[in-house]
């Protein structure tokens, strides 16, 4: 009776041990060939989808857009449960424009390392996600990105009653830095450039990271710029927000845009345009509010293209996006244009956009619309 | 029994005993070499290359012990920085926990109600909450509570306040600096003759041992009470500081002072080291006062009556009887606490102590190359541990009763 109970666990354990194996054995595969089987995830949905994104949102009444939950100011999951953000308002102006209601968005939430292979595997249409523009997310991972939305970089935070202004003034401090791709060499060359000794704090996490601050362990925090911003806008420490400071200085660049599958033009076109409207719309000074007031009379033949509106008796002008040609008059009375959206979010948690990167090139920054024609 | 005959139809082999446990042990080998044959499989896939290792780092790391290296060294010589910092965390640790542990495994069997029962919360507290929240909790709510940099307390204190409107100056020399970038302590620099008196100690030290053997002999042959052990002690001490006259002082007192923003001259003690020695260090000693308690109690309690019943105090009761029986039962399992206390280090990574892991994270983010810095991780944790295990093997044959 005994052995016959031995074999029987034998047998299950046995059974286990072979079913385990199978298990880890696809894991692995996964694994192995990463970006490889990204590409052939992407070979496969492009196939599919080549040229039906459009056709795809529209059948389904709504846009899917992969965002962050995390980052205030950019992609922030709300107490209510709905997304708020920069980012997530592109996300909003891309479905007014296609679909004609900036609430026909469902938010897919994503992690750094999922968002590519949601996009390729077509969960999500469109990746607003803090994304930096690089070389390879362009090729290896078979993004094509959109005009950019923020240039952001990395920077150092201080606090306002150490003195420093500039990197060179912090000879001698310690800098509190978390683990990153890259966050860590940028620091180390910045530094090296300036000639200047300083002793890092690495982290693994933000928690003890911004407690290590607050106890002035350290005199710099340095990180992306826009996620020192959230940080500071929160900051609980004595003083508050007012008692820190970003430096000017950036020291690595860091192009955040949104991002559309390879392989489907037409939808990589619309995303890419609904985003120059919007910039367009801020050159010529077209709001939310009064929106209305140049589609009754455009004023000039270029914010008639925009508008999609007939200039002194001609005909509109479809420039052939596959969209109305109108497309721009919901983005922009439900959402409004590029700076609306800027004040609405980043000013808030402390970037200005005057004298940043951000700001117009008629002021000096590199925010640039091409023509509308 | 006798109704059943003996001889009854042939019973199949599988009910042989003999050829069941064969076929469970081939069965067994059987999966182990399939699971080890997958394993290189997979392997044969991967291109372990540890080229990358020799690239230059481009990352500075801080707390480097004896060692300036940065952006322009190798990824190896940071990683051996990790290591070196891994091997002083683990090394005080290993000491300060054996002797807090000894304590609180004594003080758990006194018969002071107020002792024992303090012993039983330390240990009961600190071995049932999870360590990389004590260590968090160090971090966070002690250590980053001191002053900060600018208001660094001075010790010793300048003043001593006797009453609290009577304040009497004390010795006033900046000694040392307390703040949350750590303690300062002045430190030692060398001079010329320094390598002399390296030699005059090595001379000092082998003197003492032959005094010690001497000392140890004569107890031996005449019954008195000899001390070799201080006797051992004296001798270093009058050597070493005769040759330190000889060598012509090559010690200079380096003395640290208050800059800007951190420390210049002497040694620091940063709070991130000192959160995670403490941590490090109540955490096992808990464990370890567990084992001396046991231990203790292991022991005969005719071994104690025999004791005090021959006119030995408490203290030589416990030092040398008790005690010296106790350790050849604790020596085994208080090894495994010194191997976890040297894998816990490194938890080091949630507070910013780069020691090996740390290092090799920040290299894996850089480089991408997980699987072979983990082996290497992994092989760097073994060989610590072997020789962790290898030297307390060789204390516990020393202590183990020779039986024939």
């Amino acid at each position: 009776m005994k052995t016959k109970w031995l074999l029987i666990g034998v047998a299950l354990i046995t059974a286990v041990l072979a079913i385990g194996a199978i298990a880890c054995g696809d894991d692995n595969d996964d694994d192995n060939g990463d970006t490889n089987a990204n590409a052939t995830q992407t070979d496969d949905t492009m196939d599919d989808a080549t040229g039906d994104t459009l056709a795809d949102v529209i059948a389904r009444g709504s846009l899917i857009c992969g965002v962050n939950d995390g980052v205030p100011g950019f992609g922030f999951l709300e107490a209510d449960g709905s997304s708020s953000g920069f980012d997530t308002d592109f996300c909003r102006a891309i479905a007014a424009a296609v679909l004609g209601d900036s609430e026909a968005v469902e938010f897919v939430i994503l992690t750094a390392a999922a968002r590519f292979e949601a996009l390729a595997a077509g969960e999500i249409d469109v990746l607003v996600r803090n994304t930096t523009w690089t070389q390879s997310r362009d090729g290896d991972l078979n993004g094509t990105f959109a005009t950019i939305t923020f240039y952001d970089g990395q920077g150092m935070m201080v606090r306002v009653a150490d003195g420093i202004t500039s990197i060179d003034d912090m000879a001698g401090t310690t800098v509190c830095v978390l683990q990153g791709t890259t966050t860590e060499l940028n620091l180390a060359d910045r530094f090296a450039a300036g000639g200047l000794d300083y002793t890092p704090l690495t982290f693994e996490e933000n928690g003890p990271l911004e407690a290590a601050f607050t106890a002035e362990a350290c005199d710099g925090w340095t990180s992306d710029k826009s996620q020192l911003a959230a940080r500071r806008s929160t900051y609980a420490g004595e003083g508050g927000p007012e008692s820190l400071v970003i430096l000017d200085e950036t020291f690595s660049k860091e192009p955040l845009g949104p991002v559309t599958r390879d392989g489907d033009t037409q939808w990589s076109d619309i995303v890419n345009w609904v985003v120059i409207g919007m910039i367009t719309a801020d050159e010529k000074g077209i709001t939310s509010a009064n929106v209305a007031d140049f589609i009754a009379d455009p004023g000039e033949a270029e914010t008639a293209r925009l508008l999609g509106v007939g200039f002194e008796g001609g005909e509109v002008a479809d420039l052939g996006l596959g969209l109305d040609p109108d497309f721009m008059q919901a983005v922009l009375s439900q959402i409004g244009n590029y700076d609306e959206v800027y004040q609405a979010n980043i000013t808030p948690i402390g970037i200005p956009r005057e004298g940043t990167l951000n700001a117009s090139w008629l002021n000096g920054g590199l925010i640039y619309a091409p023509p509308t024609r | 029994m006798t109704g059943i005959s003996a001889i009854g139809p042939a019973l199949g082999f599988w009910r042989n005993v003999r050829v069941r446990r064969f076929a469970i042990q081939t069965a067994f080998l059987g999966l182990v070499a399939a699971f080890g044959y997958y394993l290189f499989d997979q392997a044969r896939d991967l291109e372990l290359g540890f080229d990358f290792l020799d690239g230059r780092a481009g990352f500075d790391i801080s707390h480097q012990f004896g060692t300036s290296y940065g952006p322009n060294d190798r990824r190896l010589d940071l990683y051996l920085a990790g290591i070196v910092n891994t091997i002083r965390l683990a090394g005080v640790g290993i000491i300060l926990a054996t002797l807090l542990g000894l304590v609180a495994g004594v003080a758990r069997l006194s018969g002071n109600w107020l002792v024992s029962r303090l012993a039983l919360v330390y240990v009961e507290t600190v071995r049932n909450t999870p360590l990389l929240v004590q260590i968090i909790f160090w971090y966070i709510a002690v250590f980053l509570q001191l002053p900060r940099i600018s208001d660094s307390i001075n010790l010793p204190p300048d003043t001593i306040s006797v009453l609290p409107f009577i304040e009497i100056p004390f010795i006033s020399f900046d000694f040392a600096f307390l703040s949350v970038r750590g303690l300062a302590l002045p430190w030692a620099t060398t001079e010329d003759g320094f390598g002399l008196w390296l030699i005059l100690l090595f001379i000092a030290a082998a003197a003492a041992v032959a005094v010690r053997f001497w000392r140890a002999q004569r107890q031996e042959r005449t019954g008195q009470p000899s001390h070799p052990t201080w006797w051992l002690l004296g001798t270093f001490a009058l050597i070493a500081f005769l040759g330190f006259a000889i060598a012509g002082f090559p010690l200079d007192l380096d003395r640290p002072e208050v800059g800007e923003r951190s420390y210049d001259g002497g040694i620091r003690v940063t709070a991130e080291f000192a959160a995670l020695l403490v941590a490090l260090v109540t955490y096992t000693g808990a464990f370890i006062a567990e084992i001396v308690r046991g231990s203790l109690q292991a022991v005969p309690k005719g071994q104690t009556e025999a004791s005090a019943a021959v006119g030995l105090n408490p203290f030589q009761r416990l030092s040398l009887v008790t005690l010296p029986q106790a350790l050849r039962i604790m020596i085994p399992p208080i090894t495994s606490q010194y191997l976890n206390l040297t894998k816990n280090s490194s938890l080091a990574v949630a507070i910013a102590f780069p020691e090996l892991v740390g290092v090799s994270r920040t290299i894996i983010n850089n480089t991408g190359q997980t699987i072979p810095m983990f082996l290497i991780v992994m092989a760097t944790y073994l060989l610590m541990s072997l020789i962790i295990s290898l030297v307390m093997n060789t204390i516990h044959s020393r202590f183990t009763l020779e039986t024939r």
